[in-house]
Order: structure tokens, then sequence, then C-alpha cells
């Protein structure tokens, strides 16, 4: 099942009496990649949760194409990749176990696939060392290989630049953009304005749960950002 | 698919503990420990007290049953790799059911490290009926770690969990505990108990079906933050 376009209404969630989201709304279509921009605790982490199904929102409504969240049905949790701050990998287990495990619980099978995927991480000669030993950089590049293992259509990336050097950075960078040419729908939260700035084709600012602003991308993010933020 | 995930999610776990022995090890060291001390306590110029050991079997099994249910799901919670399971698209109850069935292998091994000690100490005839033993020992496992398994998985993030887990665990457990000692108990009586032992274990059974089926019920919706 696939889909062309997410839409998120209204959308609200609450943790007890903390609202970490307060009616968010936004549509994001294939093709587009989105930055989610914000202070800590603005709540981007939790709309990543939200649009990965893994968080369950307060009122409003997640729709993926037709579907709803709410169904959440595995053909549907099938088609979105997340890459979160934590990086989602079993440090005891080697590179390819972890690529063959989850390749496997995705239901896909081969050595290829894995093998290919290590390659793209630029560990095809560590891929039978334990994630344990790897520096932060490489796990996230692991991880992020982990991510679009099954060629995700929502592609939900929380600080995918965290711990990489600037080689990894344009890699990676240019790997979204091709995932993005290829109709995936990519969201990415991070900080690092200067990465984001070229990338994104559109930016969602957030401020205290709310979207405050969303528009399309254009040169001198930085400045505008701390226009905003400076002005909400 | 529900049964080849749950089984790549056992093939997994062992993967790891074969890595790391961490679980296997510290789970048969509390157990066998928590029977010394026992040993040390109850058993004076080589007797024990009556009906004791069946007890202190139950018991051994069911603290290294907690120790080993909280290292299992931190492995899950470093590096928050639970919610990748449950993004995965997988029935989620059979994540629950792979972490079930390696949780159940490991008591099972603990287990047969824990019978010919507690033998051996309290000078209890558990081998006088092995398969009922086997029955009891079978169905009082999967009964406590249907239950604990579910509680675990749901404490992950909490950060009370070591604490909450026993605090939620040992009182629904209860009767599994019970139906337990007094089944062991029915077969170490000199003249060995077996009707009684019988209707204990029916009992477990019973157990057993309703915790596994309101666990595989309720997993999906827990996990869901």
């Amino acid at each position: 099942m696939d889909f062309d376009v997410i839409t998120l209404t209204d959308v609200s969630r609450h943790f007890g009496r903390r609202r970490a989201l307060g009616r968010v709304s936004l549509t994001a279509r294939s093709g587009d990649i989105v930055g989610l921009l914000g202070p800590n605790g603005a709540g981007k982490s939790t709309l990543i949760g939200v649009l990965a199904t893994l968080v369950a929102p307060t009122s409003g409504d997640v729709r993926y194409g037709s579907q709803t969240s709410r169904q959440a049905p595995p053909a549907l949790r099938g088609r979105i990749g997340l890459l979160a701050h934590d990086l989602h990998l079993y440090p005891e287990l080697s590179a390819r176990q972890n690529l063959a495990f989850f390749a496997q619980l995705y239901g896909i099978d081969g050595r290829e696939i894995v093998d290919a995927a290590l390659a793209s991480a630029g560990l095809a000669d560590r891929g039978d060392d334990a994630v344990s030993g790897f520096s932060r950089g490489m796990r996230q590049r692991l991880a992020l290989e982990r991510a679009l293992l099954h060629r995700p259509r929502l592609v939900l990336l929380d600080e995918p630049f965290t711990g990489l050097d600037d080689h990894a950075v344009d890699l990676v960078a240019g790997r979204l953009r091709r995932l993005a040419a290829e109709g995936a729908i990519v969201l990415l939260a991070t900080h690092d304005l200067d990465l984001a700035d070229g990338l994104v084709t559109r930016v969602m600012l957030m401020r205290e749960g709310r979207i405050i602003a969303d528009e399309a991308a254009a040169p001198g993010l930085r400045a505008r950002y701390r226009a905003m933020i400076g002005a909400a | 698919m529900f049964a080849r995930v749950a089984l790549l999610v056992l093939k997994k776990d062992f993967a790891i503990e074969v890595k790391s022995r961490e679980i296997l090890y510290t789970t048969l060291f509390f157990a066998v420990s928590c029977v010394l001390v026992f040993a040390f306590a109850l058993v004076r110029d080589g007797r024990a007290i009556d009906d004791a050991a069946a007890g202190i079997l139950w018991i051994a099994i069911a603290f290294a049953g907690t120790l080993a249910l909280g290292r299992t799901f931190e492995r899950e919670r470093y590096g928050e790799t639970l919610r990748a399971l449950l993004l995965a698209p997988a029935p989620r109850p059979a994540i629950y059911v792979g972490k079930l069935l390696g949780i159940v292998v490991l008591l099972l091994l603990a287990e047969t490290i824990l019978v010919p000690l507690v033998a051996l100490l309290f000078q209890a005839a558990f081998f006088a009926r092995p398969w009922l033993l086997a029955g009891l020992l079978v169905a009082g496992t999967i009964g406590f770690a249907s239950v604990g398994t579910l509680f675990a998985a749901m404490l992950v993030r909490s950060r009370t969990r070591d604490v909450m887990l026993p605090i939620l665990l040992y009182p629904i457990t209860v009767p599994v505990i019970i139906a337990g000692v007094r089944g062991t108990s029915a077969l170490l009586q000199p003249v060995p108990d077996e009707p009684a032992a019988a209707m204990w274990m029916a009992l477990l059974v019973c157990f057993d079906v309703v915790f596994v089926t309101l666990a595989l019920w309720t997993f999906e919706p827990l996990m869901t933050e």
C-alpha cells in the first residue's frame, strides 16, 4: 500500500498535563524534503513518533493517503522508515547481523541487499564486527541504512547528521535527495541549520508543540530562523 | 508470518546471548545463590525442614526469572530497539511471543541446574515422578513468564522499572507460584500424590491459557505510547 501524501489535521498529544503537540496540521507530498526545525522541546521528536505510528495522538487525525494511523496495519508500518535519535541497533551483534535481522523482519531476504547496505554505509570491510566497537558516525551510517533497507515511502529522520564527518554528510544528503526524487516523503528534524539549508525543500518551524511557520525553503535559513524564533 | 517473526526475535535474542552470555550466567548465579542461602538457613545437621524443597525451588525460579526479564528488556531499551521492532510490518503480538519463548527457554535451562541442586541439598525426591515434575515446571514457567514478559515490555521506558516489575509481577503470579509449589509438594510426599499433582498441573495450564491470551490481546495497545 503506497501513498503520495501524508496529512495531519489538528493533531495534539499530551503526556499527562504537558502538551507536547498542540493542534498541529501539515501536509507533505511525495518528493518533499521537509525540515522540522525548532529549539529543544519544541515537539519535533513527538511529531516524528506520531508519524511513525509509535505515538498515538490524543486528538486529531493522521492520514497516509487514504489510510488513518489509528488502524496502523503492518502494511502501512512497512512503508515507514525511521532513524531516531537512538539508533535502533543491537550493539552485541555485528553490522551484518543487525541488517540481516531487520531485513528478515521486513520480509526482505537476500544477502545482496545486506551487502549493498553495508557498502552504502561504507562498512563493507567491517560488516562482521560488533556494532559496540563502532564510532558514533559509523553507527549513524549503519542505522540510516537499517532505516532505508526496505525502501520506505515515508522517511523520518531525527538528527540524521549527528556524528557524521563532512564526507558522510554529503553522502547522506545525496541519498536523501535521491530518495525524494524517487518519490519518497522525507521529514527530518535537525538543529543543524547549515546542513538543512540547501537540502530541504520545505521548512516547518516548531515551537512549544506548534508549527509557527511552514514555507518553501530559500537561502538564508539561519537568519530567518533567528528572526522567527525571536519573534515568536 | 506470526511464527516466522516470533522465531526471528527468539533467534536474535539467542544470537545476542551466545555472544554476551550475560543473562544466562547472571540468572544461574542468582538462582544458585538463592538456593544456597536457603540451604544454609533451613538445613540443620544434614536434615532439611519438611516440605521446604518445593517452595525453595519455585522461589528461586521466580526470583531468577524476574532478574532475567529485567535484563532481557534492558537490551531492547538500549538503543530503543523495541520501537524498531514495533515499527516493523509484523504482527506485534508475535514480538511478544518471541520474547516470551526466549525467557521460557532461559528459565527451563536454569531449572535443569536448580532441580538437581535443590534435590541434593534438601534431600527431595524430585526424580520419583520426572514427567509430572517436568510438566509442572514447564506449565508454571510459561505462566510466570507470560505475565512477566508483558509487564517487562510495558515498563521498558519507565525509570522505576526495576522496582515496579516485581511489585506488579508477584501479586499477579501468586496463583502460579502456589499451584507450582503445591503440585511439586504433592510429588514429594512419601507416597507421591499423583492425582493432586495432575490437578495442580491442569490448573497451571488454565492459568497459562488465560495469561497468554490476555497478554496477546493487550500487548499492542499497551505498547503504543
